[in-house]
């Protein structure tokens, strides 16, 4: 970071003070030590509001999660706390509602994303050919990006209703059309990947796109002269170009998975949506934790819940490094 | 707003812009690789025609579910094509959800996050890029370190804190956590890293300018295009933000997010009015998308390359 950077720091010479070796120190004057002391102080002032509101709003909250999953807080009565140990951790890990919301919110999580980075990568790959209206494309592909996710959870819920809904009518053209979307294991956590991928996979296009045309065209050109057709091109020298990138995507759907919460929550609304369904068919861990929380009232366990996600978290952010090193290693 | 022509938005943007010119003489279409210069053929708009109406569908059929009654909405066959009750459905939604103040409290929020996100980005994104102090690269890794940081993590303690310093259920306690983001300052960093000449910068100290001075009338300036881009970015998550402000606001003072969540929430919503609803959250956004599509587009595509 920075290696290039020709000397930005001080200010070069202050107006009067050039001359100042020949002078001495006597021509030190309040002045120049003010031009030092801004020279100083400036950097830090710039950068302390995100460091202050990251800490008041950030940090301290993380830190304050760990100290509420050890008492007793209920929301009725918030300014009251008992310590309790380890207790509401002995409490989720026992409830059974709590290992479906973690599969579920992997299993979410892998049907969701695998797709969706899968068709990014093709379409990218299309929308890097030199096309008419390409920002028409470019810009058509991100529309549901646009769309917050109370709308697009609305507006699926309606399309995957089991009676009436538009795709079970268009199904039954087809010999189908019976299919309880919300109320089926799989099914549901289909309708809800198709919600994620819908509003997401536009985005990931553009992070490809913009990296497959930082790639060198001289890789191409060497390609094609070693008589590689344009299948082997794209695997041998697109995608291994891309591999910062896939690896960055997908952390980030990871990352973004983990918080999945306005599409359960909406997909049937009402008292099903936020405990995930009838048979928690659909829950997260976000919904687990807000129903905890929110709807119970019971704030320790919720904050058990909040770390639990982050164990999860550092597990995945574990497997991506080795998984990342691994590439890296066999790239070498 | 006539700083909106492609050579103003980030540099990445103005790479792709120009593909086929870059080193290419001779060779003809026969000798290139799979890369931009090759011409999409029809399969190529085919896919892409497909993929673009999958895009828009919903948000069609949001519009068309708004215009008709309940019944004709869960009915089979569903309706196609737009209705006539879309006005009285907004009328209806407008009055039952409290849609009115959920859009001005949505502005103001999105307004005051977009604007403290630009003014504190772009001066942490300068110092990241242009200063040099102790512990930079140390504090850099530590603001990207904070996107990993989900807000699932610390909702409960917030709740609690926003209650006890009374701003629990107000606007201040959705703004305030949102003020100033990491992406931001990357975002900015990046963009001054390659803008922004250090001649500039120098050629301002020798002419005896404060460092406010010159984030002034040097940084500033040059930041403009990029700023346009991260305020519009911001301002469509702090519109669109669901999870914090559903669990922070209550029924009475909500943004148009949680509006809408409470609407579908209720005991017998009716589909077509949460429809109407969710129409007037989004047609804003589609707004600015349809006349500021090139920059927001260019905005992703720099953020994005150089991690």
């Amino acid at each position: 970071m920075a290696t290039t950077a020709p000397a930005p720091g001080a200010h070069a010479s202050p107006p009067g003070g050039s001359g100042a070796a020949s002078n001495g120190l006597s021509r030190r004057t309040w002045r120049s030590r003010l031009w030092r002391f801004d020279d100083l102080a400036s950097p830090y002032a710039y950068i302390a509001p995100f460091f202050l509101i990251f800490g008041a709003f950030g940090l301290y909250p993380l830190l304050y999660t760990g100290w509420i999953a050890l008492h007793r807080v209920e929301m009725t009565s918030l300014d009251q706390s008992q310590w309790v140990g380890w207790e509401n951790f002995a409490t989720i890990l026992q409830d059974s509602e709590f290992w479906t919301a973690v599969t579920n919110t992997f299993v979410i999580g892998v049907i969701s994303t695998v797709p969706q980075l899968l068709v990014a990568l093709g379409l990218a790959h299309l929308l890097n050919y030199k096309l008419r209206a390409s920002t028409f494309w470019r810009t058509l592909i991100l529309t549901p990006y646009a769309t917050s996710v109370a709308t697009a959870s609305l507006v699926f819920a309606l399309v995957f209703r089991a009676d009436g809904g538009l795709l079970n009518w268009v199904l039954h053209f087809v010999g189908g059309g019976n299919t309880d979307w919300g109320n089926g294991e799989w099914t549901s956590k289909i309708a809800i990947s198709v919600m994620v991928i819908w509003r997401w996979t536009g985005y990931n296009t553009l992070i490809y796109l913009a990296a497959m045309q930082a790639v060198p065209t001289d890789l191409y050109e060497a390609a094609s002269l070693d008589g590689a057709t344009r299948w082997q091109q794209f695997r041998k020298v697109t995608i291994p170009s891309l591999r910062p990138t896939i690896l960055f995507t997908i952390v980030i759907s990871t990352i973004g998975s983990m918080q999945l919460f306005g599409e359960p929550l909406l997909l049937q609304g009402g008292t099903l949506g936020s405990i995930g369904g009838s048979e928690h068919q659909y829950e997260t861990l976000s919904i687990y934790l807000f129903n905890y929380g929110w709807k119970l009232g019971h704030l320790g366990p919720a904050a058990a819940v909040a770390w639990a996600m982050l164990v999860l978290l550092l597990l995945i952010a574990l497997i991506n490094w080795i998984v990342g090193r691994f590439v890296h290693k066999n790239a070498a | 707003m006539t700083t909106t022509s492609p050579t103003t938005t980030a540099p990445a943007l103005d790479r792709g812009a120009l593909p086929a010119s870059e080193g290419k003489g001779h060779g003809g279409r026969f000798k290139l690789g799979a890369g931009q210069q090759l011409k999409g053929g029809p399969f190529t708009y085919v896919a892409l025609i497909v993929v673009g109406l999958g895009s828009v569908l919903p948000l069609y059929w949001t519009l068309v579910a708004a215009s008709h009654d309940q019944q004709r909405v869960l009915d089979s066959p569903p309706p196609l094509v737009p209705g006539s009750r879309l006005w009285s459905n907004l009328q209806s939604a407008w009055e039952q959800a409290h849609l009115g103040t959920a859009i001005v409290n949505t502005l103001i929020v999105a307004s005051c996050i977009t604007a403290a996100t630009l003014f504190f980005c772009t001066l942490a994104g300068y110092a990241f890029a242009k200063m040099r102090f102790r512990g930079r690269g140390a504090l850099m890794t530590a603001v990207i370190a904070t996107l990993t940081i989900p807000p699932q993590l610390s909702v409960v303690p917030l709740f609690m804190m926003m209650s006890d310093i009374g701003w629990g259920g107000k606007l201040e306690s959705v703004i305030f956590p949102t003020l100033v983001g990491a992406f931001g300052v990357f975002f900015m960093r990046q963009y001054l890293l390659e803008a922004l000449p250090y001649e500039l910068i120098e050629a301002a100290k020798v002419d005896g300018a404060s460092n406010i001075r010159i984030v002034w009338s040097v940084v500033l300036p040059v930041a403009r295009p990029a700023m346009m881009v991260l305020g519009m970015l911001t301002f469509v998550q702090a519109w669109n933000d669901f999870f914090w402000p559903f669990l922070a606001l209550n029924q009475e003072n909500p943004t148009i997010q949680v509006a809408l969540g409470q609407l579908s929430a209720s005991y017998t919503p009716d589909q077509s009015i949460v429809m109407a609803g969710a129409l007037i959250s989004t047609l804003p956004l589609l707004l600015v998308f349809v006349i500021f599509g090139k920059q927001i587009v260019g905005g992703i595509m720099s953020g994005a390359v150089k991690g």
